[in-house]
């Protein structure tokens, strides 16, 4: 199955249809013009408490609102199963008579596949939303959950169309969409029902709202005499007062827009083109909802208002596309719908696609941790399987803080032969992939903890201890200096603890958590020997480790008696960049004097900006030292390392890293900076490798140069 | 707030708002723009006015002579072949430029999806700030299907490139009449 996934990586990576179209549509920009005016995060928390407080009473809203349907003459089928679902309407259109049905888009019968089991029955189920009728004629699955033909080009969708009418159609858009208006208005007609999905389900009214921009859920519950809405109990909310900020909030989120052409709010039977009252059914299918629910860790993902802007905002998405990247349901919220809804096993394959970069946490308008969850099924499957040899053997040797120290020491002797100017340009063959697009640093000859030694301290009242992590130890201790010096010269003794080891980044981003929590246990005493005010750390990813991870790690691995160290740990752990710029505010750090201005752009690490918080403070310190800012298009997009991700998924991570050096060659600045070594390997080994003048730096390096 | 509504409704593209004082300026507007629109007695060109309540007291007869292939009141056939659907609005909406109904009716619904142009007509003081000021007026226990219209058919299912008119109308023609009366 891996071999698959690799498979269609490489062809998803070779069509980059789907990845032009979203570059052109500049959703980030879009979007935010979109909401001007309205507070995202005030929105985005009363979505979370209004479907984060439904999704613990499934049961009783459920109850509710098949009461107050059937009230005003609706029939309310409650479906434990896809199974129950498929035949109850399988049932209905026999008992009907119901040869032909339309549908309005709704991804709860594409989870189940309700056409396909149709069909078997003989009853034709035409698509009518423009792209599921596209991809119902490709015979594919949607590769995006609001628009859902995104990867078809429009020669693709015209011979699609030319096959269907059987005449010769243009490769127009208007005149294609023009055609799709002819073919199914008839439809409209002819159909016995109709079929529809729902945004939302009203408990208190048993009403159903549907947003469409085509119209096309109008004709489909208007025209068939029998109407089915097959809603997840995901839709249900408690009041009718509830619609207000999910309607605001989902197409802004999904496609820009201030709102859909049309809402419509079905409560129960409404009147049929000839004067009858329409025949309403509602399912409510559960498919493993409530079991979902019961998850403290997963129940937040019922929150999923579908607006699909964890895709249009997932670096991996926009280069793999949802076939790849998903299943019916795609992307990162995706993965883990498929692993409730669908299968556990498909999920477990797709989960390794995602970087954890945090971009769709950024965006999310139900406030789903979406990286978080991947993280636990990354999780759950590395405690049930166990993670693969030599995986789990190299996590191991890198806790083992002496064996890995020597063996480090040891490469950086045997790799020799392959280094030129401070880069190793080629690998061996069997790991050339590696260096392909970028050149990888070497191991440096003389790790941190030695070059630390000759950098005499001053005797300070305040003193900073500093965790320099693997990167900065083994390949930048010039980076660990830049931070050492740049401290003394505002007064601040250092010391470094000599028994740190990795922080657990790299367990944890591999679902060993237990692993991470041993590599933390180790960690917190030698921090905390001598009295310090400050912990610093230079590398965004330890940073998040000590910020916030190490705690909660201790707490699940049943380490208690460690928690309040790493709390401790927490609360003095600062970044460089931070503690830096409150140096120079405080006029503790000034520029040196006759200071040529130079230039740079800013790289965000994901770990920096998203999960520590912290992008202003570098370029407010940088810009205090005499350097101009160059802000480079998407500065904030992951460059591709994501650690292991780079050896995992290296063509993806390849191509992540293109975009990245094409944004930092626009600005033409001199230096591009971040506060992470992971990000300097790749980018600075990329701009080496394509032969750039621009060098990466890390915001230490510039600032001791610079300060005085 | 009429100002932000005709803004904001005319910025979801393909949209004109139009602002007349009485209901005969309505009818006259509305007459006039039947006729530059060339409709006419025969399928696929007729114009279709479903149920209002401003054609209370109305002759609809002497209007339907006054433009050939106008036809008050509404068939499934009548809106299959109508160019124009005219319906009577009950909200707008500023902040979104959204018009609302109840659609309980079916005709209400085919006038307004089926033809290529809608007319809405809307009376200027049923206009309210936002959707929240909307849903305190009307609730669902009131009404079967609340239809909220905001511009034309649209989709970019395609490319993501906008096409308009792809299952109902290409252009809105919102006719806000400030003299209709009926409370807000």
């Amino acid at each position: 199955m891996k071999q698959e996934l690799t498979q269609s990586i490489h062809k998803a990576l070779k069509n980059q249809n789907l990845a032009g179209i979203l570059d052109r549509w500049n959703y980030p920009a879009t979007r935010a013009k979109a909401y001007e005016g309205i507070d995202f995060e005030e929105l985005r928390s009363k979505i979370a408490e209004i479907k984060g407080g439904a999704s613990e009473h499934l049961e009783e809203l459920a109850a509710q609102f098949a009461k107050a349907a059937e009230a005003r003459g609706a029939k309310v089928f409650r479906a434990n199963s896809p199974e129950a679902v498929k035949d109850y309407i399988t049932n209905l259109c026999k008992e009907r008579g119901v040869k032909k049905i339309v549908k309005s888009k709704s991804m709860a019968t594409e989870e189940i596949h309700l056409n396909k089991h149709l069909a078997k029955h003989g009853i034709q189920a035409d698509e009518t939303d423009l792209g599921e009728w596209i991809i119902q004629l490709a015979h594919q699955t949607p590769s995006h959950m609001v628009m859902p033909a995104l990867h078809l080009t429009k020669e693709e969708v015209s011979d699609l169309f030319t096959k269907e009418t059987g005449t010769r159609q243009s490769t127009d858009i208007q005149a294609l969409v023009k055609v799709a208006r002819r073919e199914l208005r008839e439809k409209y007609f002819a159909a016995d029902m109709g079929i529809s999905g729902a945004n939302i389900a009203v408990a208190e009214t048993g009403t159903l709202v549907i947003c469409t921009n085509e119209g096309n859920a109008r004709l489909v519950t208007t025209f068939p005499k029998i109407h089915v809405a097959v809603v997840g109990l995901e839709k249900l909310v408690p009041r009718y007062a509830d619609i207000e900020p999910i309607i605001t909030a989902l197409p802004k989120s999904a496609t820009s827009q201030i709102i859909t052409s049309y809402v419509s709010m079905i409560t129960g039977a409404a009147q049929n083109i000839d004067g009858s009252r329409k025949e309403l059914h509602i399912v409510l299918m559960n498919n493993k909802r409530t079991d979902m629910a019961a998850d403290p860790k997963f129940r937040q993902a019922l929150q999923c208002i579908r607006c699909a802007s964890c895709l249009n905002v997932c670096p991996v998405y926009r280069l793999v596309g949802g076939h790849v990247f998903g299943d019916i349901y795609t992307g990162g919220i995706g993965t883990i719908l498929t692993a409730w809804f669908n299968e556990m096993k498909k999920s477990e394959e797709i989960q390794s696609l995602c970087i954890g970069c945090g971009k769709c946490k950024e965006v999310c308008p139900a406030r789903i941790d979406i990286p978080e969850l991947v993280f636990e099924i990354r999780r759950r499957m590395a405690s049930k399987e166990g993670l693969p040899f030599i995986q789990k053997t190299a996590l191991a040797l890198i806790n083992n803080r002496k064996v890995f120290h020597q063996m480090l020491r040891a490469a950086s002797i045997a790799q020799k032969p392959f280094v030129k100017e401070g880069f190793i340009r080629h690998m061996p063959m069997f790991l050339s992939g590696l260096s392909e697009y970028r050149s990888l640093p070497p191991i440096a000859p003389e790790p941190f903890r030695d070059v630390f030694k000759k950098i005499k301290q001053p005797k300070s009242t305040t003193k900073a201890a500093f965790f320099s992590g693997c990167a900065i130890e083994f390949v930048f201790p010039r980076i660990g200096a830049a931070v050492v010096r740049v401290l003394n010269k505002a007064g601040i003794e250092v010391v470094f603890p000599e028994d740190q080891s990795c922080c657990g980044i790299p367990h944890w981003g591999s679902g060993a958590f237990d692993m991470a929590a041993l590599a933390a246990a180790h960690n917190v005493k030698p921090l905390l020997a001598q009295d310090v005010q400050y912990v610093i750390v230079a590398c965004a990813s330890c940073a998040t480790a000590l910020k916030k991870e190490w705690p909660h790690l201790l707490k699940e691995a049943k380490m208690d008696d460690l928690v309040p160290l790493a709390e401790k740990i927490a609360a003095k752990t600062v970044m460089f960049s931070e503690l830096v710029n409150k140096l120079i505010e405080e006029k503790k750090l000034t520029p040196k004097d006759g200071l040529k201005l130079r230039t740079f752009t800013y790289h965000d690490s994901c770990h920096a900006k998203r999960h520590c918080g912290i992008s202003q403070q570098p370029r407010e310190a940088l810009q205090s030292a005499g350097y101009e800012l160059k802000e480079m298009f998407e500065c904030d997009t992951c460059c591709g390392m994501g650690g292991s991700y780079t050896v995992k998924r290296p063509e993806i991570s390849m191509l992540m890293l293109k975009r990245k050096l094409k944004n930092i060659e626009d600005t033409g600045a001199e230096f591009v900076s971040a506060e992470c070594p992971g990000c300097l390997i790749q980018i600075g080994g990329g701009l080496d490798k394509s032969g750039s003048k621009i060098k990466a730096k890390h915001i230490a390096e510039l600032l001791e140069e610079n300060l005085k | 707030m009429f100002e932000t509504f005709k803004t904001k409704a005319e910025a979801a593209g393909n949209t004109t708002v139009q602002k007349v004082a009485t209901k005969d300026e309505a009818i006259t507007f509305i007459v006039d723009y039947l006729k530059q629109q060339e409709i006419k007695d025969t399928a696929g060109s007729w114009a279709v006015w479903a149920e209002s309540p401003m054609l209370a007291g109305v002759d609809t007869k002497a209007l339907e002579e006054k433009v050939p292939g106008l036809k008050i009141g509404v068939t499934p056939e009548l809106a299959k072949g109508a160019k124009i659907g005219i319906t009577q609005m009950d909200y707008g909406i500023a902040k979104t430029g959204t018009i609302a109904q109840d659609s309980t009716k079916a005709d209400q619904r085919m006038a307004s999806t089926l033809p290529w142009i809608h007319i809405a007509i809307l009376a200027t003081n049923r206009i309210v700030a936002d959707l929240s000021a909307f849903m305190d007026r009307m609730h669902p226990s009131q009404s079967n299907y609340i239809a909220l219209i905001t511009g034309p058919s649209k989709t970019a299912d395609i490319e993501r490139v906008l096409a308009i008119g792809v299952h109902g109308p290409e252009h809105l023609v919102i006719v806000c009449v400030d003299e209709l009366g009926g409370a807000n």
